[in-house]
């Protein structure tokens, strides 16, 4: 709105953060331009005394809350001589970045710096790699299912449907042990002979960490819930005008179902970059393939003391869920209402 | 009539079948759509778990090249296994003592902010941010607040008097499990919260507006009309929330590998240790099963109990 940044693109991208960023003002500006009419609060007025009582409740459990992270944000920035110091220091007198080149493993390492360890910035790309891939496969296959289930009419369609959602109770860690020696005999894939003998697949491979994730019953089932709602006049309207099946998909549906899409996208995100298990045991032969939450345990378990490094660690592996956040905060509050959770 | 009627049936389900065929053959483009989400499903959940139950009657060892059949022989060792029983008692434990405390402090929170007051957004953000870090930056960083030489808590709590000796928070038998479940509370509260948050904005207005006029105060209202209310977000994180803590394993891993003495092994733990330390698929295999069916059996309760709740209101 003020057009002092000269890129659109920039400009669309704060435009959108704004509404977040400035909690106050946002909140403001909202409750003058509509109130929502459903809400309780709307009418409700809260006495100065419950207010102030409010707040006293709040306001110390916020701190708890926020505590520990202004804490590894700071220790991230400290040597490790303050970090194992009593009293703890909140603000480091002299902030240094060690910690993070340390971690990262890039530019020069004094020796002390090389013999105390270090981590790896690959960690980091194969986390970022894989969780990018798993998210634009799985929204891309889930979506291409759901509408097949919602919109298509063929013979096996339900029978085929029914067996995915029958398997959505089933928790992963039923198939997580078969899955890994499945995964281990893929044919062809790392150094296996045709009927998946010799070698070991897709272990310690992005094939291996990605594959699995690329479809989730329970996605296919909320999109296909959200894609029942898109009148079929509409595809049949597209149908006449002599697009064809996947036009209708890729220009019609798509677009409609933008925020379910979003909320699967952004979900799927969130928990690949945080998946811990699969990750630890498909990559457990190959350091170079690990992702970030494997590396950051992996340090913690083999009882390293360079906690600065696992601090500095820890903020790059959780800046970019606080990104996704920020930036798609609505569609998060909007996922968990396409969730069904309204009831 | 019969001679007659036969090949007239015959016909009847040759035209059927072909136009089933010709059906298929006009949407084939739907086959190829689901294609790729079919083909992986198969392989990753259908033949995975067709599978883990044919591994569950072998003794399967990676390192091994003999896999015999060994019959119901895991599923005896298992009901034997008193490290197994010990991980479901753990896991029961966690389930039980973190999923309430969770909803409840999520569902004072939400309440609390539901009110027209100023830096809502400010403290949402505030109790959002542990769901939003990485579930394994959250548990080191515990870890070290846990510390018992440099933790802050001991140097806190000592500070304020509370304790005068430092505490061994994640080595001590007793305070090992409550301390992974405080962590687990501290990182699921915020999520309780804008769930009950989306559910409380779901009540009409009209609701609490005849409870106004015949009288009832501000507690009474919450107890009789909101709570009730939020049935439906209520099972939605009753469910969540313990098919969730069944599985619980990275706080583990991370903060105390099932020690001291088992006190925390869970039950996905303890799998993990006979599939991937011990190399014994077959016996990881069954107590994977063992958990699914506790899954079951919880998540069929719970949808009793609240289906028949609702039949008497």
């Amino acid at each position: 709105m003020t057009g002092v940044t000269e890129e659109p693109t920039a400009a669309r991208l704060t435009g959108q953060v704004e509404p977040i960023l400035p909690a106050a003002v946002r909140k403001r500006s909202r409750r003058g331009r509509k109130r929502p009419t459903g809400a309780p609060r709307g009418k409700e007025h809260v006495s100065l005394r419950a207010k102030l009582a409010t707040y006293l409740v709040l306001a110390p459990i916020a701190i708890l809350f926020v505590a520990p992270f202004a804490w590894l944000v700071s220790a991230s920035m400290q040597p490790l001589s303050t970090i194992f110091h009593n009293p703890p220091t909140w603000i480091p007198d002299h902030p240094t970045v060690a910690g993070y080149k340390g971690f990262l493993n890039v530019g020069h390492l004094t020796k002390a710096q090389q013999a105390q360890g270090h981590g790896d910035w690959r960690w980091f790309a194969n986390s970022a790699f894989v969780s990018l891939s798993v998210t634009a496969l799985q929204t891309f296959f889930n979506a291409l299912c759901a509408y097949t289930f919602a919109k298509r009419k063929f013979p096996g369609r339900n029978a085929i449907f029914v067996l995915f959602l029958g398997t959505m109770m089933v928790p992963g860690q039923i198939t997580l042990i078969p899955n890994y020696i499945i995964i281990q005999h893929i044919p062809f894939f790392g150094g296996n002979d045709w009927l998946g003998g010799g070698g070991h697949g897709w272990l310690d491979s992005y094939w291996g960490l990605i594959m699995p994730g690329v479809v989730s019953a329970f996605g296919i089932f909320l999109l296909r819930q959200y894609m029942m709602t898109i009148p079929d006049e509409l595809l049949d309207a597209a149908r006449i005008d002599g697009a064809g099946e996947f036009r209708i998909f890729w220009s019609v549906v798509l677009p409609l179902c933008a925020p379910a899409l979003a909320a699967n996208a952004i979900f799927t995100f969130q928990a690949a970059w945080e998946d811990f298990l699969w990750p630890l045991i498909v990559t457990s032969g190959d350091p170079d393939k690990i992702t970030a939450p494997v590396g950051l345990a992996l340090f913690v378990v083999q009882n390293r003391t360079d906690w600065n490094l696992l601090f500095a660690g820890s903020v790059i592996a959780t800046l970019p869920m606080i990104v996704v956040f920020i930036i798609f905060q609505r569609q998060f509050v909007r996922g968990i209402a396409v969730t069904g959770v309204k009831g | 009539m019969s001679t007659a009627a036969v090949p007239a049936r015959r016909d009847i389900r040759n035209t059927r079948v072909r136009r089933m065929f010709w059906r298929m053959w006009r949407e084939r483009s739907a086959y190829l759509f689901i294609a790729p989400g079919v083909i992986v499903f198969s392989v990753f959940t259908l033949a995975a778990l067709v599978f883990a139950i044919y591994l569950t009657f072998h003794r399967w060892s990676i390192i091994e090249p003999a896999k015999p059949y060994v019959g119901l022989q895991n599923y005896a060792d298992m009901v034997h296994d008193e490290r197994f029983v010990q991980s479901v008692l753990n896991t029961l434990y966690f389930t039980g003592a973190s999923v309430p405390i969770t909803m409840i402090i999520g569902l004072g929170l939400a309440l609390l902010l539901n009110q027209p007051i100023r830096g809502r957004a400010v403290f949402r953000t505030a109790y959002y941010l542990p769901v939003i870090t990485p579930f394994v930056v959250s548990a080191l960083l515990w870890k070290w607040l846990y510390n018992g030489q440099y933790g802050l808590f001991n140097y806190y709590l000592m500070k304020g008097h509370l304790i005068d000796q430092p505490l061994l928070w994640l080595s001590d038998q007793n305070l090992a499990m409550p301390a992974v479940v405080l962590m687990t509370i501290w990182s699921g509260v915020g999520f309780s919260m804008v769930v009950y948050l989306a559910g409380l904005q779901a009540i009409p207005e009209s609701v609490y507006e005849s409870a106004e006029l015949d009288g009832a105060g501000t507690l009474r209202r919450v107890w009789y009309i909101t709570i009730p209310m939020l049935r439906p977000t209520t099972l939605f994180l009753l469910v969540i929330g313990i098919i969730g803590s069944l599985q619980t394993f990275t706080q583990i891993f991370v903060m105390t590998s099932g020690g001291p003495v088992n006190k925390t092994t869970t039950m996905v733990y303890y799998m993990y240790l006979w599939a991937f330390k011990y190399y014994d698929m077959g016996y990881a295999s069954t107590l994977a099963f063992a958990l699914f069916v506790l899954l079951l059996i919880f998540t069929a309760v719970q949808i009793r109990l609240f289906r028949g709740n609702e039949g008497v209101s």
